[in-house]
């Protein structure tokens, strides 16, 4: 996938020390993120989501040891900024973050606006010359509320966060998201805490506004439903590694990792036999050798167990990491 | 046990254990651990008030008893209080607890309208009134102060038991037809336990303080008893030249006060049902 | 599925909350189940579906006992259960179990998993040791779970398992109808198809009934023989599955099966407009309760409260304008055939 990117993750991999031993969390994971585009990841528990965003944003544990690979925003390496140089410039900014649990994520205590104009007060000291002063903060804030649809905008600034309901609450989160006019912005499972007609409005608010202020997004679920609707592209990921990429319509049609293939046959939209994936997704801490999927997979070989399948292109834009297209085609 | 080897993890909480080990092992042990056993109730008047020596490394007191020996056997009676005493305001306060957190309506409101009334009077008021009534004696004591112990477990387990109460498993309990009895004794208890069991242990350090001012102003131990309260009142007129005298007894409540808290509050981090394993 | 019915439930109303103090306002209760009436027939999957304050879970724990009822009656195979405290209710309706949305939580984590099973057993006051640990190893191999996981606490099992041990506890006491919470709730796909399997496959094997509530529009359509919309507190339709998502009724059952996440390409997120959110159920709206979010609504809309009306045999449906509507074409995204 050539053409302008705003995230590029290559070849990631992140272990973490506990009390059991080392959990390598993440082996192997490539992300492609173009400018304007929404990418979704999706997987299942234990394929190290969380820990891809963490590490994106760069709040990961103490414990947590980035073994190799890059994190490159527009060309420059996250993993080699300080915490300094990621809480000034980067998070908040460049790359923002709409939580999955808006109950959670504001503070009960404050009025909406005082939380949004903080952050924005927050950054607009690092040199960005737009309008840095508290009017035109205000000025700017009431125009993305007005964006995300909250009624009489600049009344909710001075709303508390229990004086709105669940989906609104999301919404305020969004405007907060886009107050410093990121370049990337990382939802995580934003609307899994949501009804499905609020979800909706949600995805469409989230579509729109990409559209509008040219963003792009990095969202994160476990529902391929909301992949279907939502997502330009997306990347599937196993027990810490990526293991397919490409075009939405692509991986729902024609999905070629067997994983994918058995995941997306699991779904009750696919199938009417209800059998599941055999096996049990391996521990972090003790992860099989090379492809990780390999010892559920129906057509793994002797190669499987030892090395990591590099990726290959299938189709225009279709990435898979997996031999069974090993053969006579481009490598990426 | 995977309990054990996170809680030797906690230095402090060692530290605690080990106090209060030693402790109970001094008090088990104390008529062949102290040299001069029979100092309990003997007295050399000719040796009193002795300095710290060979024969006597603690010094003796004002009846040429050997403090060292007094010191140890006052373990026993400590303990002693301190067992008996928060036992007993356990089996008062946990049920009534219990009940009050479990049911609603009139019966909790009851229960911990009493439960105010015993918590308004203070420890060391009752106790003299105790005394004053019946004569100054340890049982007195130890009474006075289970009766002002108790509520502070029932207010423990009324709060643990009402947010227990509304947990998934007991209504799932309850869609099984459970009864109250079992619900509270075999569920709701173990689930409470770790606030209570943290709550017992540092009791029994503010028992043996409470026991050894009771002592202090005669309200509780009468001599010859080897208390250590009682034996720091004793030694008042003596000081600061006989300091020995009150400073053993002074350093014994401390440790073991000291101890018990420690241990308790390494508990705390430690009672944690996912700890539990199989076999 | 045959078509007798095992359990009838008529007119059923839960009120919930309600605070008369002293002094201070009076807080009045809410209506979570505001006038149900359903029949569930033997061995048949009935699909309760609908979003957060529509009353689902109340309705579910009503229909089970631990809520008692404010009126209505429920009727299990003809003999009259309602109007009965929660021991009682749940005494006489024995035959009725539930299955809690969180498996985790609903086993105490004190207790290993072959104890939590054996309680029921003891409540219920099932026979000797012997006879018990034979039901309960029959169980566990029922569900696809080993003996030796007997001796396991709660957090040392996955989500699966968990479900699974779940549904053995409910089991052992062989009931005939069995309420299922968000059965799927939590749970990754490829566990969830696993455990939808194996509900299906108890279904046949045990002879039960289910009372499946969920929100996931793709598991009730696989799922589910009849499938009841409900929407603050009452049923807004009612229908065979097949006809429910081809060609539905009511404006509220359109505007779900809108949004749902469907695994299909091509969604058109802008198909259908969507309004506001579900309102609190302590503010219910006069008149039909979904007509502030409706985009067909009218002066009558506000007035009158629509009933459920038949369409045809088994189906059913609450809107003054649902005949207007069935002629208007519906997009929505559904599985391929």
């Amino acid at each position: 996938m050539s053409g302008d990117l705003v995230l590029a993750v290559g070849g990631l991999g992140i272990s973490i020390a506990t009390d059991d031993g080392v959990a390598r969390v993440l082996d192997h994971v490539d992300l492609r993120i173009p400018r304007g585009r929404i990418v979704g990841v999706v997987g299942e528990s234990g394929c190290g989501k969380s820990t891809l965003v963490r590490a994106i944003l760069g709040i990961l544990p103490r414990a947590a040891q980035v073994e190799r690979g890059t994190i490159l925003l527009g060309g420059e390496d996250l993993l080699h900024l300080s915490q300094r140089e990621l809480t000034r410039r980067i998070r908040g900014k460049e790359i923002s973050f709409i939580p999955q649990d808006p109950y959670l994520a504001l503070n009960p205590v404050f009025s909406v606006g005082t939380q949004l104009l903080e952050i924005m007060r927050w950054h607009a000291g690092a040199g960005d010359n737009g309008d840095a002063s508290r009017q035109g903060h205000r000025a700017r804030l009431v125009e993305l509320l007005r964006a995300v649809q909250i009624p009489d905008p600049e009344v909710a600034l001075e709303r508390y966060p229990h004086q709105f309901s669940g989906g609104q609450r999301q919404r305020v989160l969004i405007a907060g998201a886009l107050a410093c006019r990121p370049r990337l912005v990382i939802a995580d499972e934003p609307t899994s805490a949501l009804d499905v007609t609020t979800q909706l409005q949600i995805l469409r608010l989230l579509r729109d506004l990409t559209n509008r202020f040219g963003v792009s997004m990095l969202f994160v679920t476990h529902d391929f439903g909301v992949v279907a609707q939502l997502c330009d592209e997306v990347m599937v990921m196993y027990a810490g590694q990526s293991v397919e990429a490409g075009r939405t319509a692509e991986i729902l049609d024609r999905p070629r990792h067997p994983y994918t293939q058995m995941l997306i046959a699991c779904h009750p939209d696919r199938t009417h036999d209800l059998t599941g994936i055999p096996g049990t997704v391996a521990s972090p801490l003790a992860a099989p050798s090379g492809c990780r999927f390999h010892p559920r997979c129906p057509s793994a070989r002797a190669v499987c167990s030892a090395a990591r399948p590099s990726a290959v292109v299938e189709a225009a834009g279709h990435e898979v990491s997996c031999v069974l297209y090993h053969g006579p085609v481009s490598h990426v | 046990m995977l309990v054990l080897r996170k809680f030797a993890r906690d230095t402090s909480g060692m530290v605690g254990l080990v106090i209060v080990l030693l402790t109970a092992v001094v008090a088990a042990l104390a008529p062949r651990l102290a040299p001069h056993p029979l100092d309990a109730y003997e007295s050399h008047p000719a040796e009193r008030l002795q300095e710290p020596s060979r024969p006597h490394p603690l010094g003796t007191d004002n009846l040429g008893r050997d403090v060292l020996s007094r010191v140890i056997l006052g373990a026993r009676a400590a303990l002693t209080i301190a067992v008996l005493v928060v036992a007993g305001a356990m089996l008062i306060g946990v049920p009534l607890g219990l009940v009050a957190g479990y049911h609603r309506g009139w019966v909790p409101e009851i229960i911990m309208r009493v439960t105010d009334v015993f918590l308004a009077v203070p420890q060391l008021i009752l106790a003299l009134a105790l005394a004053q009534l019946l004569g100054p004696s340890l049982k007195n004591a130890m009474l006075a102060l289970t009766l002002t112990y108790w509520p502070f477990f029932t207010r423990i387990v009324f709060a643990e038991t009402r947010r227990i109460r509304v947990s998934v498993f007991v209504e799932a309990l309850e869609g099984l037809n459970a009864g109250a009895r079992r619900v509270m004794f075999l569920h709701i208890l173990p689930n409470a336990a770790p606030p209570i069991i943290v709550r017992a242990t540092i009791g029994m350090g503010f028992t043996i303080l409470s026991a050894a001012v009771l002592g202090f102003l005669g309200m509780g131990a009468t001599p010859p008893d080897p208390e250590w309260g009682l034996a720091i009142s004793e030694s008042r007129q003596y000081l600061p030249e006989a300091w020995w005298f009150a400073t053993f007894p002074g350093i014994a409540i401390f440790l073991v006060v000291f101890g018990f808290n420690l241990l308790g509050d390494g508990l705390r981090d430690v009672v944690d049902p996912r700890l539990r394993r199989s076999r | 599925m045959s078509e007798r019915v095992i359990l009838a439930v008529e007119g059923l109303e839960t009120l919930l909350g309600g605070e008369r103090r002293l002094l201070g306002r009076e807080r009045p209760p809410v209506r979570a189940v505001a006038g149900v009436s359903l029949a569930l027939r033997e061995n048949e999957i009935l699909g309760i579906v609908g979003e957060s304050g529509c009353g689902k879970s109340t309705l579910g724990r009503t229909i089970l006992g631990i809520q008692r009822e404010t009126t209505g009656t429920i009727r299990l195979d003809g003999r009259t259960v309602s109007g009965l405290g929660p021991r009682a209710a749940r005494r006489a309706r024995r035959d009725i179990q539930y299955l809690h949305q969180d498996a985790a939580a609903a086993l105490d984590p004190w207790w290993s998993i072959g104890r939590s099973i054996e309680e029921a057993l003891v409540i219920s006051g099932v026979g000797s040791r012997a006879e018990r640990k034979a039901r309960i190893d029959r169980m566990l191999a029922a569900v696809g779970l080993e003996p030796a996981l007997k001796r396991r606490y709660p957090h040392e099992l996955s989500g699966g398992q968990l479900r699974r041990v779940t549904l053995a506890r409910v089991l052992v006491l062989a009931p005939r109808i069995v309420i299922l919470d968000e059965p799927t709730s939590g749970l990754d796909l490829s566990v969830q198809a696993t455990v939808l399997g194996l509900i299906r496959e108890l279904l046949a094997e045990f002879r039960l009934t289910y009372l499946f509530i969920s929100h996931d529009l793709s598991v009730v359509e696989e799922m589910c023989d009849r499938v009841a919309i409900m929407y603050l507190g009452r049923i807004v339709e009612l229908a065979d599955t097949r006809q429910l998502f081809e060609a539905p009724a009511h404006p509220y059952t359109r505007m779900l099966l809108a949004s749902a996440p469907r695994l299909a390409t091509g969604q058109d997120l802008g198909a259908i407009p969507i309004h506001g959110e579900p309102p609190s159920p302590t503010a219910v709206p006069s008149g039909c309760a979904f007509r502030t979010r409706c985009p067909h609504e009218i002066a009558l809309c506000a007035d009158a409260l629509p009933t459920l009306e038949p369409v045809v045999h088994g189906r059913e449906v609450a809107c003054h304008r649902w005949r207007d509507l069935a002629a208007a074409p519906v997009t929505s995204a559904r599985r391929a055939p």
